[in-house]
């Protein structure tokens, strides 16, 4: 194995260096987040910390209420993932298991959905979001993203790979569609269910445009807001910005680890059926 | 007879329940999606007030004026830019990395997740991280290049420069995405064409234009298809790092629209623009299909 790996020492070499330069943006980020203001000053600059030097988080913290963005992103993301697997697992029920007339009219109609962009919609929906009085609300943030054709269609492409003489069985039993839904499709759907979960919380954490138009008030204001008025700060050093931006960026580094196969197959799904 | 009876009534109950368990998507999708879309297209022949309510028919007013404007055919400019500058590259990196990680040798799991990593950074995360790389006196780049032996370079601030910059940042975001996505695509060719590409003894390169590149046609039409959506539909970025600017060099249709809707608060023409933008899109999507599908090798 490792005779193997010397004679690719090139290849090796190539891919340190690619991995070097992808991951610097995220190194850079970590090491000025943990530097002390006059190492963060210094010029020329460091490129990592002498030590640990934690009260960036604290002192950004005071500044900007990230803490307050956080749960306000992590509320709108669970809301969001928790109406998608209802909606989504109701209609790709209806899909895959009840005959009802009308249904490749209703499949082809939310297969279209996939096609209206969002800059379409948007200012439709922030006049509706205004007139029921939802600015600077979760509902607001929330409400317009309860439902997705990609949901649908991949819990449904998952529903119609059960083994068919299971819900025969069922059936023959005297079990109805709520039994059967609840008592075996829903269960032997959960890494489906789990895919759907996290790509979806993951798009809707680092959602912009919308949270963007729909909250003004910062006690509102989602992470992806809030991490640019970072930005805004022009006086704020570059150790307090990043100080912050790792405090943004550590649940999205978390979901990648513990939910990168999840990822891959939500990402891949769109892939394969094209 | 009885027995019709009660076929009848099953397919009644299917019927009702069918349409039940599609209710709240319904409900949703008519909301926010169909009501929407037809709502821009009402709103695109209407003047608005300050507020944004329709005030007057505009019959087609709204259109001419984007065509007669100079700002929409710079924005069309930038935006078309912005595609050329991300999309192969973008594409084309990823493929060389997810190539290259696609040997059977140790360590390649770990390459391949730092490759997959920035599918998890937002457009506004990697902004702010990029927008202090990019300074001109204390950024990073500057810095490295300088070492190098190079000037520095005025990533944001020259009009010459900004959208190339925003550019190299949404490569770095969305390589992410291409590898991930390429990755699976070169998982899903057989073993033995690997094997037989190496009895065959061809360099890398040629095998990977004579046989890869066909096999995975597919997965790269895929990923064309969605990076260009993606480049046309582009805001986020825009909106930390430039504001559109400098002179309008990184003015690229989103944030025009997002100007035009929710800075100067005209929903009537912007929603003709989002709608020209939409059928843009959609034209050059069906482009795609019919120049490129033809190429495309599904086996």
């Amino acid at each position: 194995m490792i005779l193997r790996a010397i004679r690719h020492l090139p290849l090796y070499a190539a891919l340190a260096a690619c991995a070097l330069a992808v991951l610097y943006p995220i190194i850079y980020t970590f090491s000025y987040a943990l530097m002390t203001p006059a190492e963060a000053q210094a010029y020329p600059p460091n490129l990592l910390p002498s030590g640990l030097y934690l009260n960036n988080f604290a002192d950004v913290l005071e500044l900007v209420p990230i803490d307050r963005f956080l749960l306000n992103s992590f509320i709108v993301s669970v809301a969001v993932v928790a109406g998608q697997l209802i909606t989504s697992n109701l209609a790709a029920y209806a899909f895959a298991f009840i005959p009802f007339r009308g249904k490749r009219l209703v499949f082809s109609l939310f297969l279209s959905t996939m096609m209206i962009p969002w800059e379409v919609t948007v200012i439709p929906n922030y006049i509706t979001i205004r007139s029921w009085g939802w600015m600077d609300s979760y509902a607001g943030l929330t409400v317009p993203f309860m439902a997705s054709a990609f949901g649908i269609f991949l819990l449904r492409q998952h529903f119609l790979q059960l083994p068919k003489e299971l819900l025969e069985a069922a059936r023959i039993d005297g079990c109805g569609h709520l039994r059967i839904f609840a008592a075996i499709v829903l269960p032997l759907a959960r890494p489906a269910l789990a895919t759907l979960a996290v790509y979806q919380f993951l798009n809707t954490w680092n959602m912009y445009f919308w949270p963007l138009l729909i909250t003004n008030r910062d006690t509102m204001r989602t992470v992806q807001i809030g991490i640019s008025m970072l930005k805004w700060e022009e006086a704020m050093s570059h150790n307090l910005v990043l100080g912050g931006v790792t405090l943004v960026l550590l649940p999205s580094l978390l979901i990648l680890v513990f939910g990168l196969k999840q990822l891959v197959r939500g990402i891949t799904a769109g892939a394969v059926k094209g | 007879m009885a027995n019709a009876r009660t076929m009848r009534a099953v397919k009644r109950r299917d019927n009702l329940l069918g349409y039940l368990f599609l209710l709240p998507c319904l409900l949703f999708f008519g909301t926010f999606l169909f009501y929407p879309l037809f709502k821009s297209i009402a709103l695109s022949f209407q003047l608005t007030n300050p507020r944004g309510e329709p005030v007057a028919f505009a019959g087609l007013d709204n259109y001419a004026g984007l065509l007669m404007s100079g700002t929409f055919l710079s924005t069309l400019k930038a935006t078309a830019l912005f595609t050329l500058y991300t999309v192969p590259a973008g594409i084309l990196i990823a493929f060389v990395l997810a190539c290259m990680t696609n040997a059977r040798l140790p360590a390649m799991k770990t390459f391949q997740f730092v490759f997959s990593m920035p599918v998890a950074i937002s457009a506004a995360t990697g902004a702010v991280i990029w927008a202090l790389l990019f300074h001109p006196s204390a950024g990073m780049l500057n810095y490295f290049l300088g070492l190098l032996g190079f000037r520095p370079v005025p990533w944001l601030i020259d009009p010459k420069w900004a959208l190339a910059s925003v550019s190299l940042m949404t490569v770095w975001m969305n390589l992410g995405f291409n590898f991930i996505v390429l990755v699976a695509g070169l998982r899903g060719i057989s073993e033995e064409i690997y094997d037989s590409m190496k009895i065959d003894g061809a360099g890398p390169v040629r095998s990977a234009f004579s046989v890869l590149i066909p096999l995975l046609s597919p997965t790269l039409f895929f990923l064309l298809i969605v990076s260009v959506i993606n480049a046309f539909q582009t805001f986020g970025q825009i909106h930390i790092l430039t504001k559109g600017g400098p002179m309008n060099a990184t003015n690229v249709m989103v944030y025009q629209i997002y100007q035009e809707a929710f800075v100067n608060w005209r929903f009537g023409s912007a929603s003709a623009q989002a709608l020209v933008l939409f059928t843009i899109m959609l034209l050059l999507t069906l482009l795609q299909f019919n120049w490129l599908e033809k190429k495309v090798h599904y086996p």
